[in-house]
């Protein structure tokens, strides 16, 4: 392999390490969410300080990349993409210390029932097997996953809107409960921007394998 | 440091062509100048080995030290120091010679060694320069059936056969195809780990490439010499910008 083969996969390399640090993230958040324990919620939000430097180093990296070898066609294309997935990366990193920060926050813990009318867990689930995939899908240059892993965000979409609906009822009955329950609200929206951003990540594969824009076009 | 140029000026007649260049080069690195044709780089490049010696009526100020030592000092034997600082040109320029003669000719001019030595150090010349594997079947063939790029990979050979412990490469791919050029790059990259490597080059992306450190010359003068990441990402001064950027002239 040539040595500028080789920088570029050190690149991705880097670019995958930082992928399994926020996928740990977002594990940890969910197991912090659900059991309520706000010691794994202060790791993962002392560990947000890793995702920051990891994307500051990914991005000087790019930079000296492109500055040194200037990438033409699908090396170019990786390079951009990889780019993008990392700010995307680091941003579903924010969401995650944000969800750990809720948990440390939260003085009274939410009703299991209404966790599980939510379908907080499944969200959580459905998120981090997107995340997976979409790595198995830059790791094997295979597209193919992509309408799988978007078919996903459609689903967390539905149970986003669904989700409204049952706050709403529960809040009727437990008006006392407001707070908690707009913080919570405000929780799943942050889940479900995960899922956009999982959703972005696709795109940017599709156009780094198939050099095909996704972007907009609603596919 | 392996190569210290300390307030250099180069005179071609009543040109000044080198004005008080300072420069430190470390082992096991590759330098890369570049600059507009005419900017002093293939000069101070020549300095290295005295090849500067063979024009006449030139004239430097100023000292050029490797391994701590002046030189340009009178004791100092000029083949010695070929030997010691090999080199390669813009345009491959093989003898009309065999491919083995062509490596072996630095070492029977210096009676470098016995019969078998001087295979064994062809053998490992030709694998150090990446021409092995496509020449060990035609030793005995004329130097001038190989290709261009084949044919400067040859010469890069040559030079290593003597042992020298810098190379010096004066466009050193500006004559090959992009396939060759990329072989060429490949060496340069390879090479460093035994070898500290000065190359002259007008393609810059080479230089972006291939180098640890870049120097960039204009009418004479040193204007930037640092990291190469930092001349092609973030250059301190705006005609090292200009030029690389092609707003330059």
């Amino acid at each position: 392999m040539k040595h500028t083969e080789k920088e570029l996969q050190a690149l991705k390399e880097e670019v995958s390490q930082m992928w399994k640090l926020v996928l740990s993230q977002l594990e940890k958040a969910k197991q912090a969410f659900l059991n309520n324990d706000a010691e794994l919620a202060r790791e993962v939000a002392a560990r947000e300080k890793h995702v920051n430097a990891f994307e500051l180093k990914i991005d000087s990296d790019s930079e000296n990349y492109i500055a040194l070898f200037s990438p033409v066609a699908v090396d170019l294309r990786l390079v951009l993409s990889l780019i993008k997935i990392n700010i995307t990366l680091e941003r579903i990193g924010d969401f995650c210390e944000s969800i750990a920060r809720y948990v440390i926050e939260q003085d009274t813990p939410i009703d299991a029932q209404l966790i599980e009318d939510l379908q907080i867990e499944k969200i959580f689930d459905t998120l981090a097997a997107m995340l997976s995939d979409c790595f198995v899908a830059l790791e094997s240059e295979n597209t193919r996953l992509s309408g799988k892993i978007m078919q996903r965000d459609n689903d967390i979409d539905i149970i986003y809107l669904n989700a409204l609906d049952v706050m709403t009822a529960y809040l009727e009955k437990n008006p006392a409960k407001i707070k908690v329950g707009l913080k919570t609200i405000l929780l799943i929206r942050k889940l479900e921007r995960i899922g956009d951003h999982c959703n972005n990540i696709v795109e940017e594969i599709v156009f780094y394998v198939d050099a095909k824009v996704l972007k907009h076009t609603g596919q | 440091m392996k190569i210290q140029a300390k307030n250099i000026d180069f005179y071609y007649g009543d040109f000044h062509a080198l004005k008080g260049i300072d420069m430190e080069i470390a082992q096991n690195t590759v330098t890369a100048f570049i600059g507009p044709s005419g900017c002093g780089k293939s000069t101070f490049l020549r300095l290295f080995n005295r090849m500067n010696d063979l024009i006449a009526d030139t004239h430097l100020t100023g000292e050029c030290l490797i391994d701590g030592k002046n030189i340009y000092q009178k004791s100092v034997d000029v083949d010695t120091l070929r030997k010691e600082v090999g080199m390669v040109f813009q345009k491959p320029n093989p003898f009309p010679k065999t491919i083995f003669e062509n490596v072996a000719y630095g070492l029977r001019v210096n009676d470098m060694g016995n019969r078998t030595f001087i295979e064994q150090r062809v053998e490992e010349s030709l694998k150090a320069a990446a021409l092995w594997d496509e020449v060990k079947d035609k030793l005995k063939k004329s130097a001038f059936e190989l290709s261009g790029g084949q044919q400067q990979r040859l010469c890069i050979a040559r030079a290593l056969a003597v042992s020298p412990s810098i190379l010096l490469m004066d466009e050193p791919a500006s004559a090959l195809d992009p396939i060759s050029t990329s072989k060429i790059e490949e060496l340069i990259y390879v090479l460093k780990e035994k070898y500290t490597i000065v190359i002259v080059t007008h393609n810059m992306q080479q230089a972006a490439r291939v180098s640890d450190k870049t120097g960039f010359f204009m009418l004479g003068e040193l204007v930037e010499f640092d990291d190469t990441k930092k001349i092609f990402l973030n250059p301190e001064k705006e005609q090292t910008q200009n030029y690389i950027t092609g707003r330059f002239g």
